[in-house]
């Protein structure tokens, strides 16, 4: 009980933030891939196919990531996997990112603008062609700001993950204040490493923001 | 798959899962009217002429909206615990929760601000309002108008972020769930039914504010023309 803060427990602290960073990195890959075919499914000229992508996003959107995390971890014990708490805490990220960026993501590729979309219906090409050879490559460029300020959020939530178990940042710090009993000391030091993970990313978001409304700017005068 | 869902045993328990409703629901409704002051406060003063004060206010919201929310629940209930500043559970989270949302509802309203044409605040002063008034009538009403939807969407967030209160023992509905889960051992069905009601929530938030939109907004103008 009791004793000082020391490199021990900061190193330990790292450790956290590395697994923090680890969840973030992997979850946001395989929230991307399935956030891409949220967005496709969106602007899918089938309509169920776009129903189901509409109720998918509604719902997900509509429950907290906390009950998402609880629901993946029992979710996957209940279907008979007995699962670290890592894959239940990538799971659950993957569905809560899979919806958010997937909304972000339709919105940027109907931001192409329509002249795009029918000019390359007149050039012949197939749908495919058209979506990976004009629009997608256009679409990208308006979704890199938002989507790097996604990412802020995605790092922010993973301290959800302590939760069900995972010894990311939060539950490091918990761990090491469970010894310590200093909890102010040792929370701020947790935010501070967030923000150290978080605020590069903010900071690059707002710069690509900026440089995108500036060639935007350029290209209406 | 040899599981077999069994919901009779939570079911039971609804009278516990209302209650957590409605604190879930006492929670986001006080942390959305504190959060909105403090967020339009603190756009002003990131907007005004005192650099000291903008400073601060910005300050505030990048240190806000770049740590999570656990966090700083953690760091308002059980850090200032420990330095001889113990305030109850439900003080803390609504504390929590009224610093996290102020600070994303200043830089939504912060961007309504930046969007008012000067032209207009010129027009104004020609007319001889007063700074209150120009505030007031010219910049602010338009500028809640134009950022109502982002506003809307980051008030759902919240109520759905006040279920991290449950970490900090707050008796709300996630924390009814975690309860239910431990009595009955029915975890899927109990997150189940809390998820449901969760979506529930977030339904009727957004009819309420649309209603109060309509209301309130009754000029309704199309977003992009000229304010």
């Amino acid at each position: 009980m009791g004793g000082v803060f020391n490199v021990n427990h900061f190193n330990y602290l790292l450790l956290g933030a590395a697994w923090t960073f680890g969840l973030s990195v992997l979850a946001m890959i395989a929230g991307g891939m399935v956030g891409f075919i949220v967005a496709l499914s969106r602007i899918s000229p089938v309509a169920p196919v776009r129903w189901l992508a509409i109720a998918y996003v509604q719902l997900v959107q509509g429950t907290p990531l906390l009950i998402l995390m609880f629901l993946a971890y029992f979710g996957l014990t209940v279907a008979g996997f007995d699962v670290p708490a890592i894959v239940a805490a990538t799971l659950a990220m993957t569905i809560y990112i899979s919806a958010y960026i997937g909304e972000i993501w339709r919105g940027c590729i109907q931001s192409v603008p329509r002249p795009q979309w029918e000019s390359a219906e007149c050039l012949a090409l197939t749908k495919m062609q058209r979506m990976r050879l004009v629009i997608l490559p256009q679409a990208l460029k308006i979704a890199t700001p938002p989507t790097v300020g996604f990412m802020v959020q995605v790092v922010k939530n993973t301290s959800l993950a302590s939760v069900v178990g995972l010894v990311e940042l939060v539950r490091a710090g918990q761990l090491v204040n469970n010894s310590l009993i200093a909890p102010l000391t040792v929370y701020t030091i947790i935010a501070s490493l967030y923000f150290t993970l978080c605020f590069p990313l903010s900071w690059w978001s707002r710069k690509l923001e900026y440089r995108l409304s500036v060639r935007r700017a350029q290209v209406e005068t | 798959m040899t599981y077999k869902f069994e919901f009779a045993d939570v079911i039971v328990r609804l009278p516990l899962f209302l209650d957590g409703v409605w604190l879930t629901c006492q929670l986001a409704v006080i942390a959305t009217l504190l959060g909105f002051i403090i967020g339009t406060l603190c756009a002003i003063g990131r907007r005004g002429s005192n650099v000291g004060l903008a400073r601060a206010c910005g300050f505030y919201v990048e240190i806000t909206r770049n740590t999570p929310l656990l966090v700083q629940m953690l760091i308002v209930y059980f850090g200032l615990a420990s330095i001889g500043l113990k305030i109850p559970a439900y003080l803390a989270a609504i504390a929590a929760l009224v610093i996290n949302v102020g600070a994303y509802t200043c830089e939504i309203m912060r961007a309504g601000m930046d969007s008012i044409h000067p032209g207009q605040i010129e027009a104004a002063e020609c007319l001889a309002l007063t700074r209150a008034q120009v505030y007031w009538h010219v910049i602010l009403r338009p500028a809640a108008e134009r950022v109502y939807p982002a506003l809307t969407s980051q008030f759902v967030l919240l109520m759905l972020a006040s279920s991290i209160a449950s970490q900090i023992s707050v008796e709300e509905l996630t924390a009814v769930a975690n309860r239910v889960q431990s009595e009955t051992y029915r975890s899927f069905e109990t997150y189940a039914i809390a998820a449901l009601m969760y979506l529930f929530l977030s339904y009727v938030m957004r009819l309420g504010f649309w209603i109060f939109g309509q209301m309130v907004f009754t000029r309704r103008r199309k977003v992009g023309t000229p304010m």
